[in-house]
Parts: C-alpha cells; sequence; structure tokens
C-alpha cells in the first residue's frame, strides 16, 4: 500500500489548505505515539504497525473533514481503539495466563508492603492528599508528560489491563478474556496499577508544589 | 474492621461493578474516619477523567492552551 505520509505533498502544505495538518513532524509525532500505544496493546510490533497503518490511512482520506489538529487526533485514535478491540476480542488469549498470574501473585506483598503498615493502614508518608485543580492540570503539557512517564513506569501487564479498561474502554469481561483471566485477578492488576499510576502522580506532580494546593 | 488496603481495593472495584450492600456500608465507615482513602477515593474518578482526556488527545491541545496562557 501507500505510504501515507505521501498524502502530503509539497503543494499542500500551505496553512489554508486542510493537508497542513498532516506535516510531516505533526504526522510523526502522531504515528509515534500511536505506535507506543498499539505495541503495549497488543505485545507485538508487527500487529501494532498494522493497526496504525489502518488507521492512519482511514484518517488521512477523510482529512478534509477536521477543523484541526486535535480533532484529527481524536478521530484517528477512535480508529485506532477500535481496530485493537477487534484484534483483542479476536486473540482471545494474548498471553499465557499462568505466567501473568505467577508474577503478579510475586509482586503484590512487596507492592502492598511499601505502601501499607503490617496491619494494612497507610504508612505515614504515602497516605494520599487531597489533589488541587485537577481539571487545570489536564491544560498543561507538562502534566501529559509526567503522565507519559508514570504510565511507562507501570508492570508491562499491569499497563496492559489498565490501557485496555480505561484507554481503549473495553468492558472488564471483555479485557478478561482478551488477556484470559478471571474477573477477581482483574480487580487486583487494575488495583495495583491504580494504586501506582496515582502515586507516581502525586508523588511528581499533584505533591511537588509545582501545582499549588 | 476495614483497613486502608482493603477499602483502596473497593475503592478500584467500584470502578468496575457496583460494590455490595455489606462492602458498601464497611467502605463507607471507613472513608468517615480515613482522610488518605477519601482522597484516594477522589483520585479513582480523577485518573478514569484523566485517562479519557488523554484519549482524547487532550495532551496534544494542551500545548496551544499553554501559548495563550503564557
Amino acid at each position: 500500500m501507500n505510504d501515507p505520509t505521501a498524502a502530503r505533498t509539497d503543494s499542500e502544505t500551505r496553512s489554508d489548505h486542510p493537508s497542513a495538518l498532516v506535516d510531516r513532524e505533526f504526522l510523526d509525532s502522531l504515528r509515534r505515539q500511536m505506535h507506543k500505544f498499539a505495541t503495549l496493546q497488543l505485545s507485538d510490533a508487527h500487529l501494532a504497525e498494522d493497526a496504525v497503518q489502518e488507521a492512519l490511512m482511514g484518517a488521512l482520506k477523510n482529512v478534509q473533514s477536521f477543523g484541526g489538529r486535535a480533532a484529527l487526533k481524536t478521530w484517528v485514535f477512535a480508529i485506532l481503539k477500535n481496530k485493537i478491540a477487534d484484534v483483542l476480542r479476536g486473540k482471545q488469549r494474548v498471553v499465557n495466563a499462568s505466567s501473568l498470574l505467577r508474577a503478579d501473585e510475586e509482586d503484590e506483598n512487596e507492592d502492598f508492603a511499601a505502601l501499607f503498615d503490617n496491619k494494612g493502614f497507610w504508612q505515614v508518608d504515602e497516605r494520599p492528599v487531597a489533589w488541587a485543580n485537577p481539571e487545570e492540570s489536564l491544560r498543561q503539557s507538562d502534566f501529559w508528560r509526567v503522565f507519559e512517564t508514570c504510565l511507562e513506569h507501570l508492570p508491562g501487564q499491569q499497563a496492559r489491563v489498565f490501557m485496555m479498561r480505561e484507554f481503549i474502554e473495553l468492558e472488564s469481561p471483555e479485557v478478561c478474556q482478551a488477556v484470559g483471566i478471571t474477573v477477581s485477578n482483574l480487580n487486583v492488576m487494575l488495583h495495583r496499577a491504580r494504586l501506582r499510576l496515582r502515586e507516581c502522580l502525586e508523588n511528581r506532580w499533584f505533591g511537588t508544589g509545582a501545582n499549588p494546593c | 474492621m476495614l483497613n486502608c488496603q482493603g477499602a483502596t481495593r473497593l475503592l478500584s472495584q467500584a470502578q468496575e461493578q457496583k460494590l455490595g450492600l455489606q462492602e458498601r456500608m464497611a467502605l463507607q465507615m471507613h472513608l468517615a474516619m480515613c482522610s488518605g482513602c477519601r482522597n484516594f477515593g477522589k483520585q479513582m474518578h480523577t485518573l478514569r477523567q484523566i485517562t479519557r482526556a488523554y484519549a482524547q488527545g487532550a495532551d496534544e491541545r494542551a500545548d496551544k492552551k499553554d501559548g495563550q496562557a503564557g
């Protein structure tokens, strides 16, 4: 198939033309982001590349109908999410469930011991504080850099189920089926992913004074 | 008596399914006494809001608004 970047020709880069939306730099960054996300979800670079390619080509065909880059990106990710969800539903078991659960149980006590004392109450310096103005943070590009860093710090399996649930918005039973785990396994993994993510966001953003409380 | 580890487990689970009556009562009693877990509960909603905004390209739009806000 054609390289989707070929949709941009030199005569189409004028800012009044819709194709200005798809200049090389923007497209490269969008593509990188899509690929990172798809690879995380599918654990397969080849399948990920196919999904990204299809989503991008679909979007570029309809590029005239977008009012701006944000709208284009929203649309591209909606297509990508559907493609990934289709692949996951068809694949049923993307990972070896028993190895996933074993790894899960091994880390569990370590994870919780850092956060909670031996009676299961918050360690004093781990107790969550109130987050000031989260809506304001969503408008700051610095915040999104922190968020991406925190996502990358999640263990791979936790990151995958969390993103399937929250980013692709698969329902819990669909995630369970895709990964080959039970609902209670999923709940354990989501609990741990959320504990880690919120801790990371608090340590690196909400509790740092970068965002006044 | 529900501890913080159990309370955060239920607060996370409540994002997936409606909790049972007993679970909800135990959770409410714990939350009445524990500001850390109350904050955690609010953060569960915020986390979902953040992730869905991310999925909709809020990180891309943020750059523009930064420029306007200075």
